[in-house]
């Protein structure tokens, strides 16, 4: 979303902004977003993890390496960008596109399981829903992010939830990752917040 | 980026290396079994075609389709006015169909440019006169960055009618802003005058310049264009100049052959060369509706001023 994609940390340091979750919290979030798959869906059995560029492709990794290490079992991870089924393309000037890396076997048959590191409005989620569509049919689909700051515009939820978030509108919450931005964590910022 | 593409000396390399990009990852959706994207959605592209061309004008109207555009083929050939008046009252027919973009391709150089200020809508030039056709140098950009990783340093020899060729003009443009190296080989009748202010180097020697040439692209000689007597014979143009099979021996054994196409197989290619694996001239066409995917959503993806 766009609360997430900015990667220089000055603006932490202000007193507008603070850190609802640090790295260890990060952590325990998707170990505990790993296990509720692997339960939800007896051992990710015939499941696909499908990341949502930037931040939500890293992030499907990451759950990928969890389960493997606790069940041994090496599930499919791949990327899906939205970027062209988005509804607000025509508020912007064109944007840049994002990777999408499907596994091998597809997703046909498959419980994918779409991840982002933000839900909002919920607009990524449906732009990523008609993705899917034009790329085959999974059995199911289901949604792991690692932040759910509400403020639905659309009727949809997830089904694996790192930290339920109370926002203001005008709030920003923006997560970094190592992998992108060189340290883990979450932060909210006040709107006003330069 | 700019609002129009006239011209492929007006694209920065920033504005290159986006369209590259952008087009890496849409030739995915060719390779998918539904091969559309709801993108352009009520957006309408209009093929305004004053010279014949079916490989280009099928290549913007599958690309156009592929993006979930409406295509308008408005084909003005034998239309008796004269050009400039013919021009721009067709530029007006195009404003009052609601045209978002229009992909022209006409015999007089420049025309784009000039539609370019009677439309609200984008222009594509798709090929004037001996100028320039920006997207086929961007469609070759794309295949030899493909086969051949980042074009900085690559040197890359243009050999045949440039003089005719807007294709040439395109490609130097585009290479020396990507970084690459080109050298042209012609016969002195076939290159322009100016040739010397082009950012390029110019050669006579066909065989002293291939053994170092990691791309060769071999132009078509343009009969159709040609008023006068440029070489004594078909014979010996193909002997100097054309790429036959003792020629494609001297090639670096990772060099790549291109075309734009259509080849006059036999005469400035032979057919063997033009069939063998280093070849792209068949991959150079599947390349085109990528690379103008990624034009027509870069241009009207967004929001219009």
């Amino acid at each position: 979303m766009v609360s997430s994609a900015v990667s220089d940390f000055s603006s932490d340091q202000t007193p507008h902004s603070r850190a609802v979750l640090e790295g260890p919290d990060i952590h325990r979030a998707l170990t505990r977003i790993a296990h509720e798959i692997l339960e939800r869906t007896k051992g990710a059995d015939g499941v696909v993890l499908l990341g949502i560029p930037t931040r939500g492709a890293t992030l499907a990794r990451r759950l990928g390496d969890r389960i493997e290490r606790f069940e041994g079992v090496k599930i499919p991870v791949g990327s899906i960008d939205i970027t062209m089924y988005r509804d607000d393309l025509r508020l912007k000037p064109a944007r840049p596109l994002g990777h999408t890396e499907l596994p091998p076997d597809g997703i046909d048959g498959r419980i994918v399981v779409l991840v982002d590191d933000v839900l909002y409005s919920g607009r990524t989620v449906r732009a990523a829903l008609d993705a899917l569509n034009d790329l085959g049919r999974p059995t199911a689909v289901q949604l792991a992010t690692l932040v759910d700051r509400g403020h639905r515009e659309l009727p949809i939820r997830a089904d694996y939830v790192g930290k339920n978030l109370p926002t203001a509108k005008s709030e920003k919450v923006k997560v970094y990752l190592q992998e992108t931005d060189g340290r883990d964590a979450v932060l909210l910022m006040k709107e006003d917040a330069k | 980026m700019n609002r129009h593409l006239i011209s492929a000396g007006d694209l920065s390399r920033d504005d290159a290396l986006l369209i590259l990009d952008t087009a890496e990852e849409l030739a995915r959706v060719s390779e998918r079994s539904i091969k559309k994207l709801p993108t352009l959605r009520g957006r309408t592209v209009v093929n305004l075609f004053f010279e014949d061309s079916t490989r280009t004008r099928i290549s913007f109207e599958a690309a156009a389709k592929r993006l979930s555009a409406d295509v308008i083929n408005f084909s003005a050939k034998g239309s008796s006015v004269s050009k400039g008046e013919s021009l721009k009252d067709t530029a007006l027919t195009l404003e009052a169909m609601g045209a978002d973009a229009v992909v022209i391709r006409h015999g007089a150089s420049g025309a784009p440019h000039r539609l370019a200020n009677w439309v609200h809508g984008s222009v594509v030039n798709a090929g004037d006169g001996t100028h320039e056709h920006p997207t086929q140098a961007l469609l070759d950009a794309f295949s030899m960055r493909r086969r051949l990783g980042a074009l900085d340093g690559r040197t890359v020899t243009i050999v045949g009618d440039v003089l005719h060729s807007r294709v040439a003009r395109s490609n130097v443009l585009l290479l020396a802003t990507l970084g690459a190296d080109v050298t042209l080989v012609a016969p002195p009748t076939l290159l322009p005058v100016a040739v010397d202010t082009w950012p390029c180097a110019v050669s006579y020697d066909l065989d002293a310049v291939l053994p170092k040439s990691d791309v060769v692209m071999m132009l078509r000689v343009q009969k159709e264009r040609m008023n006068a007597a440029y070489f004594p014979s078909e014979r010996e143009y193909s002997r100097r100049y054309g790429l036959d099979r003792d020629r494609f021996a001297k090639m670096p054994d990772e060099a790549i052959v291109m075309h734009p196409g259509p080849m006059n197989r036999g005469m400035e290619i032979a057919a063997e060369v033009a069939d063998s694996p280093r070849s792209t001239i068949v991959e150079q066409v599947a390349n085109g509706v990528t690379i103008r995917m990624a034009v027509l959503y870069l241009l009207l993806g967004g929001e219009t001023a």
